[in-house]
């Protein structure tokens, strides 16, 4: 089993990710530079956080174009598990696999602080070592993390069950509470907060571990 | 080829929050002008197309605008064709 790390010029936590999916978890992973057309036979594709493009235009605006991500789309499709992470989520839904955009936090503030979370796993497959409604606490790190969406969304993203990840706080001021949604499928999960910075005791808890961890029972 | 000049003008849809034109608002009001019901900030993006025709511009302009400039699900673009610049010089 291979992990496939996206970098693009400007990602920040291709480093952290594979670290905490390699140096904590033992899984395997190979980082996919944003310029090339195939993904090889990765099992499942991270798209880290960072600034892509140095976030110029909007944040994932430019990354979308990225020859890699034709193939992370035609992964997608075919039900691969694919993960983004603050800037990736931002990409994700800047290339239409997910609803939604993000946009600056509604008190200009960069945050950076623990998140006390609920989760609501549903289907998706990267969500399936938690309970539903169960707590955790995962870092955010963002300028830009505020959900929105217009309310019919919205309301189509609950009735799905798709807003799988909810602030019990929300810090900033994100639609719905809204931390992270997966799509229709359930494979592909976007998120603002940062599971590879809680894969180690030292480093902030382990509740961001079981996510990574639960891509061994769900992709073998 | 013939070079066209254009102005896409980038704003937040009226539904979406601008943090940013609030605190701009707000230092207005430190300045002394206390008046401002609204700022919201947006992008213009000047643009330099070549292009065979007039209607070639104008659909080229409007796929960069909808694709690439604005992001539809928070932003509404307008797009200003300014002249038709002629040849382009040698």
């Amino acid at each position: 089993m291979s992990i496939g790390i996206v970098v693009f010029p400007g990602s920040n936590c291709d480093r952290d990710v594979r670290w905490a999916l390699e140096g904590c978890l033992g899984l395997p992973t190979r980082f996919l530079w944003h310029g090339q057309a195939d993904l090889g036979d990765v099992d499942a594709v991270v798209i880290p956080g960072g600034f892509s493009y140095g976030d110029y235009l909007r944040c994932g605006a430019i990354a979308r174009f990225a020859p890699l991500l034709a193939a992370v789309r035609e992964f997608a499709a075919a039900g691969g598990p694919v993960l983004g992470i603050c800037n990736g989520f931002q990409v994700l839904t800047e290339m239409g696999l997910l609803p939604g955009a993000l946009t600056r936090n509604a008190r200009l503030h960069f945050i950076c602080e623990p998140a006390p979370l609920l989760v609501h796993p549903g289907n998706c497959g990267w969500l399936g070592a938690y309970a539903e409604g169960e707590r955790i606490v995962l870092p955010i790190a963002h300028g830009e993390g505020r959900f929105q969406c217009e309310p019919d969304q919205l309301a189509a993203l609950e009735a799905n069950g798709q807003v799988v990840l909810r602030y019990a706080n929300n810090p900033n001021g994100s639609v719905g509470d809204v931390a992270g949604i997966t799509n229709a499928e359930g494979n592909v999960l976007g998120m603002m907060p940062h599971p590879e910075r809680a894969a180690d005791p030292s480093t902030g808890g382990l509740d961001g571990q079981r996510l990574l961890t639960s891509l061994r029972a769900w992709v073998s | 080829m013939p070079l066209f000049r254009a102005r896409v003008q980038v704003s937040l849809r009226p539904s979406v929050l601008d943090p940013a034109g609030e605190a701009t608002r707000a230092a207005a009001a430190r300045l002394g002008v206390g008046g401002l019901r609204k700022l919201r900030i947006g992008k213009a993006i000047d643009l330099e197309l070549e292009a065979d025709d007039r209607a070639t511009a104008q659909s080229q302009l409007e796929l960069l605008s909808d694709r690439l400039f604005a992001n539809p699900v928070i932003e509404n673009w307008s797009l200003e064709l300014l002249e038709d610049g002629g040849e382009r010089p040698a």
